[in-house]
C-alpha cells in the first residue's frame, strides 16, 4: 500500500506529550509508522504553516437511531436548512440540526473528526441505530445502549443481586453490539411510562429502588469487567433550575468505587444542563463554578460540556419527562416514543435566543466550565448534538475558548443577565492549541478508552487518522480559528485522504466499534432464565429475534472486556 | 422435514414474530402455525409471476433476468422525469438501493404511504407524535381506542399480541384490566367486541376530536348537545373514562386519514392526545398497513432527510407532497417512465393517474401479478421477502426486526434486482459520457 508523509506541520499530539513541535508524520497501511520504506515513492503532504492533530473524537453526539430519525421526520423545515446537491463523490445532503447520515459523515470529516460516539441506543431498536451508523460514511463510530431503566436492571438492583446485574449488563451490551453503559434519567424514564418522573433519592414508582441505587449498582457492574469506558451518565433533573445540587450528589454516588481500568468511574455528560442555580426561571443562574470546583477536587469524574450554540436546534433525549416539560414551556411540536421495558425518547424543536436571559446564561455555562476546570483531560468539547446546538458549531466554541476578546464581543450581544448571573465575564483564561487538541480528541479518546485502540493520538501503531488545519500555531484571530476548524485543509482517515482543501475527496465506509464483556458461563446461563421469562411475559418480540445480527456491523472492531481481576 | 420457530410474518405492520413454519423434504412450505389467515396465505405462497418478461406488440414475452434488467435500465436512463414507486412490501435493503437509484437518475421516489398514512406523516410534521412501542400498550394501557380502524380484518393479531386481549405487567388480567373503545362510522366487527362503541357521522371525526379536546381542556361549555351524530353526554363520559385512566392509546386507521379533513383530522387526533396527556399518560399510533411501509419512510428519512414523495431532479432532495407525490406527477402528466416495486397502483390510484401510467413505459418488480401487470412493459418477478429473502423491516411502532429466509427460491431478491438495474444505468451513462 502507498505510503504517506506529512511534512513540516506543527504537531499537537497531547497523549504522546507533543506540544506544537515541527515534525513529520509517516503513514503506511492505515497506521502511523516510525519511518517510511520508500521516501521517494511516498505521497507527500506539505503541511508548512499548518497545525496537525490526531483525528477528532466526539464522545457524545446523537447522530443515528430511532430518535434522531424521528427528529428528522418531525422537522422537514430543518432539512431545508442544509440542502446540498450531490457533487463529485458526495451524495446529497440535508439538515442543519438533524442532518441526514451522509451529511453527518461528510461534515464531521470536514472538521477533521474521525470518530463519533452515538450516546443513546435503545436496546430494542439497536438494529436501527446500527443501520444508520453503517450509512454514515467515513467516520468510525460506536453506540452506548441504555441499560438503566430496564426492568431487569431495576429488579436486580431492588433485589441487590449485583452478580446477576453484571451478567445482564454483559448480555445487553453484547446483544446490542454496544460500547458501554448509558444512563439517562435513571428511574425517571421508567416512571414516565405512566407520565411521572422522579428525583435522585426518590423511590421509582412500583420499584422500591432509587435512581442513586441504580447509578451505584451499574457503576459496580461496569467495573466488574475491564470496560474501556466508565458508566456514561445523564442524571436526574436535567434542565431544572436549582439542579446543581442534584448533580453534586450524583457525583458523590460513585465516589469510592474503584475503576477496573486507568480512568474515571463516571462520565457525566452535557453537564451544562446540570449546572443551574435558582428556584425558578426568574432567579435562574449559573452554578458552573460549584460544578467546576467539585471536578477540580475529585479524580473520579469526567465531563463533556453540552455547550450552547445560540440559534434554532432540535432537542432529543431518552429523558421523556424533560422533553414534555420543554414542550409545555414552548408549546411547540412534541414527539415522544417510550420503549417497552427499557427507555423512552422525547423530541422538541428549540430556539436558544440571545435575547432571552435564561438562554444567554445557559450559553455562558458551557464556556465557564471549560475555562474553570483546570485539568483539560477531564473535559470533552460537546454540544450534546443536537440538544445544545449542532456539531458543526464546534469551531465557534473553539474560537470562543481561545479568545477572551471574542467572548467579550458576544457577551455584549446577548442578554445583559450574563453579567450578573454568570462568572464568564470575569474569566481571562484562553485555551491554546494544545488544550484544544486535548478537549477535542485526546481526552475524549482516553475517557472512552479508545487511546488503547488507535484513536486520539499519533503514536506509532495508532490509526492514521490525522487532521491538518490551515492555520498557523501562532494565530490568535478568532475568525481565522473558526474557519480553520470548520474546514480542515486535509483529513486523513485510516491512511486515506478523505478531505482536501475543505472538500470531501473520498468516502470510505467507517467501522463500528463494540465491546464484548466476558461473563462466566454459569452466571450467564442463570441470567438467561430470567431474560427468557422477561421476553415471554412482557416483551412484544421473541428473544431469538432480539440480538443484533452480524450483518449490521459489516466493518466491526471488537474490544474484549474480560472480568477484572 | 424442517421446523422453523419465531419466524416473522411479512404481511402487515404488526410483524408477528412467533410464527412456526414447517418445510417439507422438497423445500416447500407445508404448514404455518400462529399466523392469521392472511399471513398464513402470504407465507404459504400463491400464484406467482413465473418469468421475467418484456412487452412486445402488446404481449408479454418471457425473457431472461439479464434481458429484463437491461431493458429496465434503458427505460430509466432514457427518462427525463422517472418515478420510482412502491417500496413498502420489501425490505429496507431494497429501499436503500432504491434511494441510490433515485439519486443516480434524479428520480421522484415515493412509497405507498403517500396514498395511505401520508396524511398522518404530514400531521406529525405539524404537531409531533406522542407515541410508544407496542409493548408499552401490552404492559400498561387500560384504555385502548381504535378510531377509524378495524383490526379484526386489517390487523387480525393486533388485539391478541399487543393490545386489548394481551396480558402484561400492569395488566395481568388482560381484557379484564382494560376498556376497549371503537370509534367508527359503522358498527364493524371490531366495534362489536368493544366495551364502548361511538358511532360518528361520516366525515365528522374532526368535530369529535375537537369536542373531546375542549372537554379535556376544561371547556365543555362550548360543546353543543350533539357533535357529528354523537351525543354530548357520551362524549363527557368518554372524557371521564380517559381522565380516570392510567394509560390510553388511540390506534387510528384509514377511516380518519382519508375522510374529509385528511391530515387535519390526524393533527386534531394528536391534539386530542396532548389534551388527554394533561390528565394521564396518553399515546397515539397509526395502524400501518404493509409490513414495511414504515421501513421505507425510515430509510428515506435517514438517507434523504424526508420520509416520502421526494423529487431528486435538482440533485438535492425536494419534499413537497401535493407536488412531488406519485399521484401528483402522474395526474399532472409529468413523469415519463415508472418503476413500480411491490405494489399495485393500477388498483389503488385515481383513474387519471392510472391512465397516465398506462401511457408511459412501466417496469414492474413483484412476486405476484396484479392489475398493474396488465400494462407493465417490463415485469421482473422477485423472491418473497421474509420467506425467500431476508432483510430489515420496521414494525408500525418503529421497532426494527430482521425477516428471515426460510426456503430457497429460483427468483432474484428485490435488492439484487435494483442493484443490478443501478449498475446497468451507470454503465449506460458512462458510455453516453464518452
Amino acid at each position: 500500500m502507498a505510503e504517506l508523509l506529512i511534512k513540516n506541520g506543527v504537531v499537537f499530539d497531547p497523549i504522546n506529550g507533543v506540544k506544537g513541535e515541527k515534525m513529520d508524520i509517516c503513514i503506511r497501511d492505515g497506521k502511523i509508522v516510525e519511518s517510511l520504506h520508500d521516501e521517494h515513492g511516498a505521497r507527500v503532504i506539505d503541511a508548512s504553516g499548518c497545525v496537525v492533530m490526531p483525528g477528532g473524537v466526539d464522545a457524545h453526539a446523537h447522530i443515528a437511531g430511532g430518535k434522531v430519525n424521528a427528529g428528522r421526520l418531525l422537522r422537514p423545515e430543518d432539512g431545508r436548512r442544509g440542502l446540498e446537491p450531490k457533487r463529485g463523490v458526495c451524495k446529497p445532503c440535508t439538515g442543519y440540526s438533524v442532518p441526514n447520515t451522509w451529511a453527518t459523515g461528510y461534515r464531521y470529516a470536514k472538521m477533521g473528526y474521525t470518530f463519533v460516539m452515538e450516546p443513546a441506543m435503545p436496546p430494542l431498536t439497536a438494529r436501527h441505530t446500527h443501520e444508520e451508523l453503517v450509512d454514515t460514511p467515513i467516520i468510525d463510530k460506536a453506540a452506548l445502549p441504555l441499560i438503566d431503566n430496564n426492568w431487569m436492571t431495576l429488579q436486580y438492583v431492588r433485589d441487590e443481586n449485583y452478580e446477576m446485574l453484571s451478567a445482564y449488563v454483559a448480555w445487553m451490551i453484547r446483544a446490542t453490539r454496544g460500547y458501554g453503559i448509558k444512563i439517562v434519567n435513571p428511574g425517571g424514564t421508567e416512571a414516565w411510562g405512566f407520565a411521572k418522573n422522579c428525583g435522585l433519592d426518590d423511590p421509582v414508582p412500583h420499584w422500591d429502588v432509587t435512581p442513586a441505587d441504580i447509578i451505584r449498582a451499574l457503576a459496580h457492574a461496569n467495573e466488574r469487567y475491564e470496560m474501556p469506558h466508565s458508566i456514561h451518565v445523564h442524571g436526574n433533573m436535567l434542565g431544572h433550575p436549582g439542579n446543581y445540587e442534584t448533580t453534586l450528589r450524583t457525583f458523590d454516588v460513585v465516589k469510592g468505587i474503584s475503576a477496573s481500568m486507568q480512568r474515571q468511574t463516571m462520565h457525566t455528560t452535557h453537564i451544562q444542563f446540570f449546572c443551574y442555580g435558582g428556584t425558578s426561571w426568574k432567579d435562574f443562574e449559573s452554578k458552573a463554578d460549584e460544578i467546576a470546583k467539585y471536578v477540580n477536587e475529585n479524580e473520579h469524574i469526567t465531563i463533556d460540556l453540552g455547550s450552547i450554540i445560540l440559534g434554532d436546534t432540535t432537542t432529543m433525549t431518552a429523558d421523556g419527562p424533560m422533553e414534555y416539560t420543554l414542550y409545555r414551556l414552548t408549546g411547540r411540536k412534541w414527539t415522544n416514543h417510550d420503549v417497552e421495558l427499557e427507555t423512552g425518547a422525547g423530541i422538541v424543536p428549540f430556539l436558544y435566543s440571545s435575547r432571552n436571559p435564561v438562554h444567554s446564561v445557559q450559553w455562558t455555562i458551557g464556556l465557564e466550565l471549560a475555562l474553570l476546570i483546570k485539568n483539560p483531560w477531564k473535559v470533552v468539547l460537546s454540544t450534546d448534538h443536537p440538544n445544545a446546538g449542532p456539531f458543526i458549531g464546534y469551531p465557534i466554541l473553539i474560537s470562543m475558548l481561545m479568545s477572551k476578546k471574542r467572548r467579550d464581543e458576544v457577551m455584549k450581544e446577548v442578554h445583559p443577565a450574563v453579567f450578573d448571573r454568570s462568572s464568564l465575564a470575569s474569566i481571562d483564561r484562553e485555551l491554546d492549541f494544545h488544550e484544544i487538541a486535548i478537549i477535542t480528541r485526546a481526552s475524549a479518546a482516553k475517557i472512552l478508552g479508545l487511546h488503547n485502540h488507535g484513536k486520539g493520538h499519533l503514536g506509532v501503531g495508532a490509526d492514521a487518522d490525522v487532521a491538518i488545519y490551515g492555520i498557523s500555531h501562532e494565530e490568535s484571530d478568532a475568525g481565522a480559528v473558526q474557519r480553520a476548524f470548520l474546514n480542515a485543509k486535509y483529513t486523513i482517515k485510516c491512511g486515506e485522504i478523505v478531505v482536501k482543501d475543505g472538500e470531501i475527496v473520498a468516502t470510505p465506509e467507517g467501522r463500528t466499534f463494540y465491546v464484548e464483556p466476558e461473563c462466566e458461563e454459569s452466571l450467564m446461563n442463570e441470567v438467561m432464565k430470567d431474560i427468557e421469562r422477561l421476553f415471554k411475559e412482557y416483551y412484544t418480540v421473541s428473544l431469538s429475534n432480539y440480538p443484533v445480527q452480524d450483518v449490521y456491523t459489516p466493518h466491526p472492531y471488537v474490544i474484549k472486556a474480560p472480568m477484572s481481576g | 422435514m424442517a421446523v422453523y420457530t419465531d419466524v416473522l410474518c411479512p404481511f402487515c405492520g404488526c410483524i408477528c414474530d412467533d410464527i412456526v413454519v414447517e418445510v417439507g423434504e422438497d423445500g416447500k412450505i407445508t404448514k404455518v402455525k400462529g399466523a392469521c389467515a392472511i399471513g398464513r396465505s402470504k407465507i404459504m405462497g400463491h400464484d406467482r409471476m413465473e418469468s421475467p418478461a418484456i412487452r412486445e406488440d402488446g404481449e408479454l414475452r418471457d425473457c431472461s433476468y439479464d434481458e429484463a434488467i437491461k431493458r429496465a435500465a434503458e427505460i430509466l436512463a432514457d427518462a427525463r422525469r422517472p418515478l420510482l414507486y412502491g417500496w413498502s412490501s420489501t425490505v429496507c435493503e431494497t429501499d436503500r438501493a432504491g434511494v441510490e437509484l433515485a439519486v443516480e437518475i434524479g428520480a421522484i421516489i415515493d412509497n405507498t404511504a403517500s396514498v395511505c398514512h401520508g396524511p398522518s406523516i404530514l400531521a406529525i410534521q405539524d404537531v409531533g407524535l406522542p407515541s410508544c412501542t407496542l409493548g408499552q400498550i401490552r404492559n400498561r394501557a387500560d384504555i385502548v381506542i381504535y378510531w377509524g380502524s378495524n383490526p379484526v380484518f386489517a390487523h387480525p393479531n393486533h388485539m391478541k399480541r399487543y393490545s386489548y386481549l394481551s396480558k402484561g405487567r400492569f395488566t395481568p388480567g388482560g381484557k379484564k384490566d382494560r376498556k376497549m373503545v371503537v370509534v367508527d362510522v359503522r358498527e364493524t366487527k371490531s366495534a362489536k367486541l368493544a366495551d364502548l362503541f361511538v358511532k360518528v357521522r361520516p366525515g365528522g371525526d374532526f368535530l369529535v376530536f375537537s369536542a373531546l379536546r375542549a372537554i379535556l381542556r376544561g371547556h365543555e361549555d362550548v360543546v353543543p348537545d350533539e357533535v357529528a351524530g354523537v351525543e354530548k353526554k357520551d362524549l363527557l363520559s368518554l372524557a371521564e373514562m380517559i381522565k380516570n385512566a392510567n394509560f390510553i392509546i388511540t390506534f387510528f386507521g384509514m377511516g380518519v386519514t382519508h375522510s374529509g379533513a385528511r391530515h387535519n383530522n390526524i393533527a386534531n387526533a394528536i391534539e386530542f392526545t396532548r389534551a388527554a396527556h394533561l390528565h394521564t399518560k396518553a399515546t397515539i399510533m397509526p395502524m400501518r398497513g404493509h409490513y414495511n411501509v414504515n421501513g421505507f419512510n425510515q430509510v428515506c428519512t435517514w438517507l434523504l432527510g424526508y420520509p416520502f414523495s421526494i423529487d431528486l431532479s435538482q440533485g438535492y432532495p425536494w419534499y413537497n407532497p401535493g407536488e412531488t407525490g406519485a399521484v401528483d406527477v402522474l395526474v399532472h402528466g409529468e413523469c415519463d417512465a415508472a418503476l413500480i416495486i411491490s405494489s399495485d397502483p393500477a388498483s389503488h390510484f385515481p383513474a387519471d393517474a392510472v391512465r397516465h401510467l398506462a401511457r408511459i413505459p412501466v417496469i414492474q418488480i413483484d412476486p405476484y401479478p396484479n392489475p398493474t401487470t396488465e400494462f407493465a412493459d417490463v415485469v421482473i418477478p422477485s423472491a418473497i421477502c421474509g420467506v425467500e429473502a431476508e432483510g430489515s423491516v420496521y414494525r408500525m411502532d418503529s421497532v426494527p426486526l430482521r425477516v428471515r429466509k426460510i426456503v430457497d427460491s429460483k427468483f432474484m431478491a428485490d435488492e439484487e434486482i435494483i442493484r443490478r438495474i443501478l449498475e446497468e444505468v451507470r454503465a449506460i451513462k458512462e458510455k453516453e459520457g464518452e
